[in-house]
């Protein structure tokens, strides 16, 4: 199952990677793929932006704007004023 | 640190021990002292305490007290398993253990499950490096390796816990019970336990919870159109109470778990608009049974307002899913909520409006 297509903010340096293909390792949605020592995005439209491969990048090549993909999260930080959280929705246990 | 977890035998916090729970069934000698080892069988209390918190009842305290537990017979060589404090987490790590001899470093991400904590970053680098440095694990074990859940990676940063503790940390499996065959694989991982799925019996799981979460909702709403489809040139009707109460409930009921269950198989990416299906199949059943009138006001204000419930369920649902993005569902609900609460308000009118003609 695929979300939205072309909303995912993950972008990949390809300059900077060393294809040591750790991004790889912690996606849980198979969104990378080694391809001549580099790491490639082969499924943009699964990314759900957690930020694990930009975490574990060792050479900062990865960047993403991590949040949680929850509407009840989102909507009570708009009506809260604060930042998407999932912490009164109760979606998070 | 909340009382319940604690036994207070003064006020001075020094002296507090913590509470000799069920599922410790004993002490394990170490260089860094006495380290509780922990069951590897979930008792009735252990599974009934899981089917509350399935239900949503008093899931916010469901934790077990951060540090470092033994199973088995643990030696210096055994490996580490790194997970959260939320009971949950823990119960079903140790299940997975049974036979193992290893160590359990449970981290304080104040009772939230793994993927969530190291959304947050609770469960994170800081918090392990601290807790690796507390518990002395170093003195624990020989090995210099943490085998952390692939879906804390969102919070851990591998190389900057090495730097910061001299700890390697390896990823493990997405789902617990990948562990054994991780284990007799020697700690490696397979594409396929790296994946995170969300199958028709993770979808399962959820649905009481999101039912329970929207009931109090559902029924403000329930009472709110019951009065106002009440509403007659004559005065007030009360024939129309237990109709409201049963629309608005098979909206909650289509929403909570229809959706879940259907969710692969609805149309569209977006999940208000896999709602707006379910809604739309159910408005149509409702007039082919005869329940609503197509041609009348009241006919269509009902099926107004169950899109717009079903809807908003459904686009809710994607905080129980395990692949929406964030920038995803901010555009998807620029787009939806303001039409939800326009088919609310339309709907809650063309109901008032029928009941006055």
């Amino acid at each position: 199952m695929n979300y939205l297509k072309n909303v995912a903010t993950l972008k990949l340096n390809k300059e900077i990677c060393i294809g040591c293909g750790k991004c790889l390792i912690v996606c849980p949605h198979e969104v990378f793929a080694l391809c001549d020592d580099k790491a490639n995005i082969i499924n943009l439209d699964a990314c759900m932006e957690c930020g694990a491969c930009v975490k574990n990048c060792p050479v900062n090549a990865l960047s993403v704007k991590t949040g949680v993909g929850c509407a009840s999260g989102i909507l009570s930080g708009l009506l809260g004023g604060k930042e998407a959280c999932c912490d009164k929705g109760g979606c998070c246990v | 640190m909340t009382n319940k977890m604690m036994n207070c035998c003064c006020k001075n916090k020094n002296c507090c021990v913590p509470k000799r729970e069920a599922w410790i069934t004993g002490e394990v000698e170490t260089p860094a002292g006495k380290i509780p080892k922990i069951g590897t069988r979930l008792t009735l209390r252990d599974e009934l305490g899981a089917l509350k918190v399935r239900f949503a009842i008093g899931s916010n305290n469901y934790n077990v007290l951060p540090g470092l537990y033994a199973i088995g017979k643990p030696s210096l060589e055994s490996p580490v398993f790194v997970t959260a404090n939320y009971k949950l987490s823990v119960d079903y790590l140790r299940c997975e253990l049974g036979g193992t001899n290893g160590w359990i470093l449970v981290l304080d991400t104040k009772g939230i499950n793994v993927w969530c904590a190291a959304g947050k970053g609770t469960f994170g680098t800081t918090e392990i490096v601290s807790r690796v440095q507390q518990t002395q694990l170093d003195r624990v074990v020989s090995h210099r390796k943490l085998i952390v859940p692939q879906l804390g990676a969102p919070g851990v940063s591998a190389h900057e816990v090495q730097k910061q503790c001299g700890f390697q940390v390896i990823y493990g499996p997405v789902r617990a019970e990948d562990i054994p065959e991780f284990i007799a694989d020697n700690f490696k991982t397979t594409q396929e336990m790296r994946r995170v799925h969300f199958d028709i019996h993770d979808r399962f799981a959820v649905i009481p919870v999101e039912l329970v979460i929207w009931f109090k909702h559902a029924l403000g709403l329930a009472v709110l159109l019951a009065l106002l489809s009440g509403i007659t040139r004559s005065g007030f009707s009360f024939a129309a109470l237990p109709r409201a109460f049963g629309l608005v409930f098979i909206g909650w009921l289509c929403g909570g778990a229809l959706v879940p269950i259907l969710l692969p198989w609805l149309p569209g990416r977006a999940f208000s608009v896999k709602g707006l299906w379910v809604a739309l199949v159910l408005w149509l059943g409702l007039i082919g049974t005869g329940i609503l009138d197509a041609s009348s006001a009241k006919g269509i204000g009902w099926g107004l307002v169950l899109i717009a419930i079903v809807s908003f369920m459904a686009l809710n649902f994607t905080g129980a899913s395990t692949y929406t993005s964030m920038s995803g569902v901010k555009k998807e609900m620029k787009i939806a909520v303001p039409i939800q609460l326009l088919a609310l308000i339309a709907g809650i009118i063309c109901i008032v409006l029928g009941g006055l003609q």
